[in-house]
């Protein structure tokens, strides 16, 4: 058994480049290490089956590495979640479905599809013990299924705004959600009641009076791994929501409550933050992408800015951090999907 | 008082200025022809049965138009030319319509049921992508106009198409965000748009708290009579229109619940939404049955360099049902047979995607949408490539879009108006209407 190579995020180095072609959406990395699949905006060359693929990474770079997964949506698959046996995958899409596909397979072709919401599905996540997953989308709803025959556990209502990002706490007892302007939410999954309202996140929220419109939301959200903070990305500081004329954000929440941390990307332009993970080694990563480019940023947990920003070659619309956490994959604007090295 | 009858003050620039400082807007005329329709009190009770009979009336008087504008211009792609399926598409479906064979995005689900009244010209090339630029273009017609070169739209309608005696402004900006009132240019300020911003009355048209309803009266009575003991030594062109336009404004005043959009039923109150634009829209349906010639309705904003396909979704997601209401309506009480309806912006937006989910300016294969008076219902005119980035067939643009607007409210428009000794062709003269619109 090899040994783990020493994390260091300031020697980090692209190790794979796989080019799709068509501008990526959304990315999510196998838990046993074997696939990274990614959603891509469509083209008229492919049709609707052109939409989501998976790429085997032991074979990445040869023409059989890529295969799509067929038969599910009719439009943009939004949202990727692997369930942690590996075996498999959930997407959500703008079309309101949630399609089911079993990972392995030679050519991945949707088992199951079901109406999961009213309009953009705008995150799906598997709770940590691989039994739901938890949807939210547009319909200002978050719903909890199961994963194994797709039948609804719970309906989720309370919002008042799109709900953008749900997130099971690692040690499964809680699922929270984010909507537009950034209201926090922590609910009983089985049950279906709302806890609490966490602290909110309303730094994330802008309404420009200018282009009388709502920008905001968690693009991202996650929790540190033992469920101590809750970490969601986005934009700030907004002064003209319609150029993205903002600054990307992370706004950390502290489970046990407390005031939110904000931790600003401060030389990385404009942008939002459409990624962010934490590292078992003891920092947060952030993606950041927007009029300022693509940047993936480190940042420790009781720190208000970076240690380290990475300038990406592109537009980065997504991120996945890779189980064993050595490397991080990025979905970009280019059409690429790059693998990086988060060590020497 | 002494000021007002000045015999020094004697141009009728001055006198029409003077009117809109002291009243806020310049753009009415005739005497109170529409008393009687605020006596029907159009609107407190909502009635069908009366506002039909309204409609009849409102109609002997002229027609009208009405246009939505969707500052910073709205994606073609999000709206009337969906492309699903392909590198521009989106991620955002098409959806059928009351129009076999014709589908629009799925953002629009109420208006889709509408478009059998309405037509979509998928076919402009205005070859510009400046804000600007393409309002001016849009509204007056011409190419390149600087900004006081043309009448607005607004004016033209509003001189050709007022009734004798009207006495409302006939040029009207409900101003919810995006430019500012349309000039008149040579018209004079007659013409010119008088806003309702946000929706609110125009500015000065309430008798301040201060001043009783019976100090008022006895003020006008003085002027009145200073006025008359004036005309009677000097009595000129000028004075005449000097003393109508207090006379108008009185009327005027007298009519300030036409601006009143609370006076409409709570019910109507309720399908047109809560939100700004519903209330415009609703408040446009009460100015149109109150005969007003021309209504603008600006809602703002399209402009989405940045994560266009969410702010579609929230834009057109206010737009859509008030929209299809209005139409709904105005086709209900007999209105839409003589009110033309045009959904316009400055430009579309690219085909392209870019890394920002946002779509930038676009002027070259773009939509519109028409409908009522004399204009063809649900046609489609003009075709846009595979992927929306060129047009293939019937390629038009403001100047064509101008004459075909005005052809359908019955005005000449390779016509001249004559204007202080000058002949001015009230629409481009190498330009034309889309005739296969024209019903």
């Amino acid at each position: 058994m090899s040994e783990s190579p020493a994390i260091d995020p300031t020697k980090i180095r692209e190790v794979l480049a796989h080019k799709h072609g068509r501008p990526l959406v959304s990315c999510c990395w196998d838990p046993r290490d074997r696939f990274i699949c990614f959603g891509a905006e469509n083209s008229a060359a492919e049709g609707y089956d052109d939409l989501l693929f998976r790429l085997a990474l032991a074979s990445a770079g040869t023409p059989d590495a890529v295969v799509p997964c067929t038969g599910g949506h009719d439009s943009w698959a939004w949202s990727l979640a692997i369930a942690p046996d590996g075996a498999t995958l959930v997407s959500g899409g703008y079309d309101g479905r949630l399609c089911w596909y079993d990972l392995a397979a030679a050519a991945p072709r949707a088992a199951r599809a079901i109406a999961a919401h009213d309009g953009w599905v705008r995150c799906v996540r598997i709770s940590p013990d691989g039994r739901w997953v938890a949807s939210c989308g547009n319909d200002r709803l978050v719903r909890v299924w199961n994963v194994a025959d797709g039948s609804e556990v719970s309906r989720l209502s309370g919002h008042e705004s799109h709900v953008y990002h749900v997130a099971w706490r690692p040690d499964g007892s809680a699922l929270v959600s984010c909507d537009l302007k950034g209201v926090v939410k922590e609910w009983d999954a089985a049950g279906g009641a709302c806890r609490r309202d966490l602290a909110t996140a309303a730094p994330l929220w802008t309404y420009d009076k200018q282009f009388r419109a709502d920008i905001g939301g968690a693009r991202a959200m996650t929790f540190r791994a033992d469920g101590a903070q809750l970490a969601l990305g986005g934009m700030t500081k907004v002064t003209n929501a319609f150029a993205g004329v903002g600054q990307p954000l992370v706004v950390v929440l502290d489970w046990t409550g407390g005031e939110p941390r904000l931790v600003e990307a401060k030389n990385s332009g404009n942008g939002v933050t459409w990624g962010v993970a934490w590292h078992p080694a003891g920092f947060w990563i952030g993606l950041a992408g927007g009029g300022g480019g693509g940047w993936l940023r480190f940042f420790k947990p009781d720190a208000a800015d970076d240690f380290h920003a990475f300038k990406l070659p592109a537009n980065g619309r997504c991120m996945a951090l890779a189980p064993d956490a050595t490397r991080v994959a990025v979905g970009m604007a280019d059409g690429s999907l790059r693998v990086y090295a988060l060590h020497a | 008082m002494a000021r007002t009858t000045n015999p020094a003050c004697r141009s009728l620039e001055h006198v029409v200025s003077r009117r809109s400082i002291v009243h806020g807007f310049g753009a009415f005329g005739g005497a109170a022809g529409l008393a009687g329709i605020a006596g029907h009190g159009l609107g407190l009770c909502g009635g069908l049965a009366a506002s039909t009979a309204i409609a009849e009336t409102v109609r002997a008087g002229g027609k009208r138009v009405l246009v939505i504008f969707l500052h910073g211009g709205v994606s073609q792609l999000e709206s009337w030319d969906p492309k699903p399926g392909t590198d521009t598409g989106g991620p955002f479906r098409a959806i059928p319509t009351s129009v076999p064979g014709v589908h629009v995005s799925e953002l629009l689900p109420h208006t889709a049921r509408q478009m059998h009244r309405l037509s979509i010209i998928r076919s402009l090339d205005t070859r510009n992508g400046d804000h600007a630029r393409g309002q001016r273009e849009m509204t007056s017609g011409r190419d390149q106009p600087a900004p006081l070169d043309y009448p607005h739209l607004g004016a033209v309608v509003a001189r050709t198409s007022a009734p004798a005696g009207f006495s409302l402004p006939g040029h009207i900006l409900v101003r919810g965000g995006g430019g500012g009132a349309g000039t008149s240019a040579y018209l004079g300020p007659r013409y010119a748009g008088v806003v309702m911003e946000d929706g609110q009355p125009p500015a000065h048209t309430a008798r301040p708290d201060a001043l009783s309803a019976e100090a008022d009266r006895r003020r006008s009575l003085l002027r009145s009579r200073m006025n008359d003991r004036f005309a009677g030594r000097r009595r000129t062109a000028d004075t005449d229109a000097y003393t109508q336009s207090y006379d108008q404004a009185l009327d005027l005043l007298e009519q300030r619940h036409v601006f009143d959009v609370t006076r409409e039923s709570q019910r109507d109150q309720d399908r047109y939404g809560p939100h700004e634009f519903g209330r415009h829209c609703l408040l446009a349906r009460r100015l149109l049955e109150h005969g007003v010639p021309f209504v603008q309705v600006n809602h703002s904003n399209y402009d989405t360099h940045h994560e266009n396909f969410d702010f579609h979704i929230e834009q057109l997601g206010e737009f859509d049902r008030p929209f299809a209401t209005l139409i709904d309506d105005l086709t209900i009480r007999g209105l839409l047979d003589d009110t033309l309806v045009c959904v316009m912006s400055e430009f579309g937006r690219t085909p392209r995607i870019n890394d920002r989910y946002g779509r930038d300016h676009w002027g070259t294969a773009w939509s519109v949408v028409l409908g009522g008076a004399g204009l063809q219902r649900g046609a489609v005119i003009g075709r846009t490539n595979a992927n929306g980035t060129a047009v293939e067939d019937r390629p038009v643009d403001h100047g064509h879009l101008f004459h075909t607007i005005l052809r359908g409210v019955g005005v000449d428009s390779h016509g001249t108006f004559h204007v202080a000794g000058r002949d001015h062709p009230i629409a481009d003269p190498a330009k034309g209407p889309i005739d296969e619109l024209l019903a």
